[in-house]
């Protein structure tokens, strides 16, 4: 593969300065790669290491919980964390692949990515991800829910196969203003009738959007005859007769929905924002604390509450992953580690800082740790643990692509 | 030394570009090994059109490159024909030309927050006037003929091309021809257009067609303005050479090279547009008619002008309102109360990116200017300019839009193990100052009068002399011009900005796009709100060293 890259270079006149920077970067790259299970080593390793977190920057809350956890590595393990704030971490993936195919096998410019879905599908598929194994082996795995949270080992149907570090868990919870809204939907079909009567008030970010198709995909995983078939790779001979019922239920909730679906907002932050505006009623979001964080930040007002679908939402778990190219690995290391603190999770969980619940299972810490989860305030907007409701699982990633590419051709041209 | 300079600069902008556009070509025609591409052929290009709305979004791109430029010319020429010379002109062309350093993105940023139906314009009417208490459901924003993304376009060119008009003035006699025109009954306007204007566009031509080329290919005024369904070109190839399916990226140079082919029709139509305005203008030259009775039409440009310099000023003022605002619920004029927090929370993390934003722009501009002032002494002294050949290669930068070579030029640095190193991003900066201080400063340099050297020449001042003494002071002011013209381009990279540095060296364009995403609209204030003053302070700059320099220099100051 390098070879053939190599080819077109030369064939421009540039071998000599090329040859030259492959010799250069053959010779920097000389150290042993680290392993999370000797992690004495690897703590001794990482110090003085720079680590690339790339991570994506849309939202000021996560980017300030990063930057508290990049200051705690740096004062206990001596590493320097350098947040890259991407927008859409296909981007990033897009970034290792250019690497991998200018034949930059080491000392790469990503060190640690957040991840999950389809972009950690893309990355195992194309071995572009570190060490199986290295996330089980890390010191705080043992604090981790396996057992009561199967997205934690199963990514969208995929294996995780410790390729990845569970950072936070997610899951679809729905937002309205009992100020404006007296009763709320509580299915999919439920939402499009009550759209009708509330015609403007309803709308989800524009697939690619990961919010948006998860809007897709919980809709399909509501109305598909047979749920089960989601969970397998896309058959593109079924595909159409699976998924009309998703396609029958936008084209009656399109015409009732915000700018009659003739526009769509980018994110799911620019979804709170037109409901803080009064644009739209019913708002969601893949994070169970999303408005009690906005109604402590002046971001919606107070009297905005959260519901679920009694017959359950899309939940999954996202990740951190180190490429096999990283410069700093240990240093990613630590820091995936550190990640998965007690400490740094309860801090995540803390809806005034983040509010993203955790990975873990509490009962598996000691009583300080304990302590630190049941000082945890939710917010007045949150549902408790027990009222989120029953999680249904993430379709396989295909589906999303599939999804993607099927709205597009339908709705991605309007007249 | 000097004599290398033009060689110097054409490798600066004709290396990489080739080297990208390869780049991008090579896929587009099925040659990418990497990706298992070995054979050529015209699947890309197949594929790519059996995407839905593709020919909408050429179309986009293709109108939106004409439509933006043509009205921004036509508002900045009736201004300045309506107007020059009066005190109403002064006052405006100090408002306007500050604005140039305004970097599209927060510019249209501002648009956004004004028109929105939640917008300011739309709280401070209701709910007296309107009677609503919330916000109408109508689409205005990303509009799917994209008219907004052309305004927001529009109120950015237009004080780019007021200024490469301002800078050509003085060079054309532009006051005693039109003191002439008027004296044989011409209206204000039509005097102008026949007796200055043909100089003055010739001078200020190139800078239209870069005008023309980045309205058909802009990505981040169309991601924050410009319609989605479809949207126009370059956003879409851009997200497609984003996909983590790498089969796609065949599609998106086959994308790239589409694009080229929009921009380059919607230069020829321009073309076209041209020699029909002068069939017309020497038709009405001929015949003698002297529209002396135009003040409508003056008062047009002039409304026109303040309306699009109101709205950029107006934008900023709401960006710098959001980044204070505390909970702001619609209707209301004002938020509910005011705070600081934002930029608390973002001041931490401002100092690296602000950092990066001035000494790149500092370093790339400077670099520009020297190599601009070198390769034009050059052409005086071997009396040969590069002729239209020279031009094409400053040009080149701004034709081929960076969506279809910035890709290439990544790869590039990867193999060079430069990327993400300061060099490298203040090379990439370099590729897109150069040509605008080029060609904001090559038009005026080059329309000075030479009997003022051969003057000098003639009292025995020498080469260097005379380089130092009379022609750099002379054109002081459009050197200071292409300055900060520079400075602003550079401020406002993103593309290259991301891809090249990698996120390792974000600025402040970078860091706010980034956030952008996430709509939140007091942190893209706060950015937005920086991402304007840092080249404004330099315009400031610009605009007052040779006013204070020239204060008793009647002749040097523009009328």
């Amino acid at each position: 593969m390098k070879n053939s890259t190599l080819k077109i270079v030369k064939s421009r006149g540039l071998s000599l300065a090329l040859s030259a920077g492959l010799a250069l970067m053959a010779s920097s790259t000389f150290s042993a790669e680290p392993n999370s299970a000797d992690w004495e080593s690897t703590v001794k390793q990482a110090r003085g290491q720079s680590v690339y977190f790339h991570a994506w920057g849309g939202s000021p809350r996560i980017n300030d919980y990063i930057g508290w956890a990049a200051s705690q590595v740096q004062k206990r393990y001596g590493i320097t964390v350098n947040h890259v704030k991407v927008t859409d971490t296909a981007n990033v993936v897009s970034t290792v692949v250019a690497e991998k195919a200018a034949g930059k096998d080491s000392d790469g410019k990503v060190d640690l990515i957040w991840i999950n879905g389809e972009n950690f599908a893309s990355m195992k598929r194309q071995k572009l991800l570190f060490a199986p194994g290295w996330a089980t082996n890390l010191p705080n795995w043992k604090y981790v829910d396996v057992e009561n949270k199967p997205t934690i080992t199963v990514d969208f149907t995929i294996p995780t196969e410790g390729l990845e570090a569970p950072w936070g868990n997610a899951k679809l919870v729905f937002f309205y203003d009992t100020a404006r809204t007296k009763s709320v939907p509580n299915s999919i079909k439920e939402l499009s009738e009550w759209a009708k009567k509330n015609p403007g008030r309803f709308t989800y970010p524009q697939p690619p959007n990961f919010i948006g198709s998860t809007f897709l995909k919980q809709a399909l995983s509501e109305l598909a005859t047979d749920p089960a078939k989601l969970l397998k790779p896309v058959v593109e001979e079924e595909f159409a007769k699976v998924a009309q019922p998703l396609f029958d239920l936008l084209d009656e909730l399109h015409p009732n929905m915000w700018r009659k679906a003739r526009a769509f907002p980018k994110t799911h932050v620019a979804m709170r924002q037109l409901m803080a505006d009064k644009e739209l009623d019913i708002i969601f979001a893949f994070n169970p604390s999303f408005a009690s964080s906005a109604i402590a930040n002046n971001e919606l007002p107070d009297s905005v509450r959260s519901f679920v679908f009694s017959k359950g939402t899309l939940g999954n778990t996202h990740f951190v992953a180190i490429p096999y190219n990283g410069a700093s690995k240990a240093g990613a290391l630590v820091l995936a580690n550190f990640l998965m603190s007690p400490e740094a999770q309860a801090h995540k969980q803390n809806p005034t800082i983040w509010g993203d619940p955790t990975v873990l299972n509490v009962d598996k810490m000691n009583a300080e740790d304990k302590a630190r989860f049941a000082r945890l305030e939710l917010g007045v907007a949150t549902l408790k643990p027990e009222e989120l409701g029953p999680m249904l699982p993430e379709p396989h990633p295909s589906w999303m692509n599939r999804l993607e590419k099927e709205w597009l051709n339908r709705y991605g041209v309007n007249n | 030394m000097l004599r290398l300079a033009p060689t110097l600069a054409i490798a600066i902008l004709i290396g990489p570009i080739l080297f990208g556009l390869l780049a991008t070509a090579l896929p587009a025609f099925g040659y990418f090994p990497t990706l298992g591409g070995t054979r050529f052929s015209l699947d890309a290009f197949a594929a790519l059109f059996e995407r839905p709305g593709l020919l909408r979004s050429a179309l986009l791109s293709f109108s939106s490159g004409l439509i933006t430029t043509f009205t921004s010319l036509l508002v900045v020429v009736l201004f300045v024909a309506g107007w020059s010379g009066t005190a109403v002109f002064r006052r405006l062309q100090h408002l306007v030309s500050p604005l140039l350093s305004v970097p599209h993105a927060a510019a249209a940023f501002g648009l956004a927050f004004l028109i929105a139906p939640s917008g300011w314009i739309m709280r401070l009417l209701s709910p007296e006037l309107t009677g609503l208490t919330r916000p109408p459901d109508v689409l205005i924003l990303q509009d799917a003929l994209g008219l907004t993304m052309m305004g927001g376009l529009i109120v950015k060119e237009i004080p780019f091309l007021l200024l490469v008009i301002l800078s050509a003035l003085p060079q054309s006699n532009a006051s005693q021809y039109s003191q002439m025109a008027t004296s044989l009954g011409y209206g204000r306007i039509a005097g102008f257009i026949h007796c200055v204007w043909p100089n003055v566009y010739r001078q200020i031509r190139l800078a239209v067609f870069a005008v023309i080329a980045y309205a058909s290919s802009v990505v981040d005024v169309a991601i924050i303005l410009g319609p989605d369904s479809p949207a126009p070109l370059s956003p879409r190839l851009l997200g497609w050479m984003n996909d983590p399916d790498l089969a796609l990226r065949f599609e998106a140079s086959a994308g790239a090279v589409l694009q080229l082919g929009v921009t380059v029709a919607a230069l020829v139509s321009w073309l076209l547009l041209e020699k029909i305005f002068a069939a017309l203008q020497r038709y009405y030259c001929q015949n003698g008619q002297r529209f002396a009775r135009d003040k409508a039409v003056r008062q047009i440009g002039l409304f026109s002008i303040t309306l699009a310099t109101t709205i950029v000023f107006a934008g900023l003022a709401i960006l710098a309102i959001w980044s204070v605002a505390g909970f702001w619920s619609f209707p209301d004029a004002l938020p509910d109360s005011f705070s600081l927090r934002s930029w608390a929370r973002a001041l931490p993390g401002l100092q690296q990116p602000l950092w990066n934003s001035v000494i790149i722009a500092l370093m790339a501009t400077s670099i520009a200017v020297v190599i601009t002032l070198a390769c034009l002494e050059q052409e005086v002294r071997s009396g040969r300019d590069g002729g239209s050949r020279a031009m094409l290669f400053v040009y080149l930068p701004l034709l081929v839009p960076q969506t279809g070579f910035v890709f290439g030029l990544q790869i590039f640095f990867l193999w060079l193990g430069l990327d993400a190193t300061l060099f490298a991003l203040v090379f990439v900066h370099l590729i897109f100052v150069l040509p605008y201080v080029f060609l904001s400063f090559s038009d005026p340099w080059r329309a000075f009068d030479p009997r003022y050297a051969s003057v000098a020449h003639g009292l025995g001042a020498g080469l260097n002399r005379t380089f130092w003494r009379i022609r750099l002071p002379m054109l002081l002011r459009p050197a200071l011009v292409a300055f900060a013209v520079g400075f602003a381009v550079s401020i406002g990279q993103y593309l290259p900005t991301v891809l090249i540095g990698a996120g390792r060296l974000p600025t402040i364009t970078s860091e706010a796009v980034a956030l952008s995403s996430g709509g939140d609209r007091r942190v893209i204030g706060v950015y937005a709100f920086l991402q304007m003053v840092l080249p404004f302070v330099v315009f400031l700059v610009a605009g007052l060293v040779p006013m204070l320099l020239f204060r008793n220099r009647r002749d040097l100051k523009v009328n």
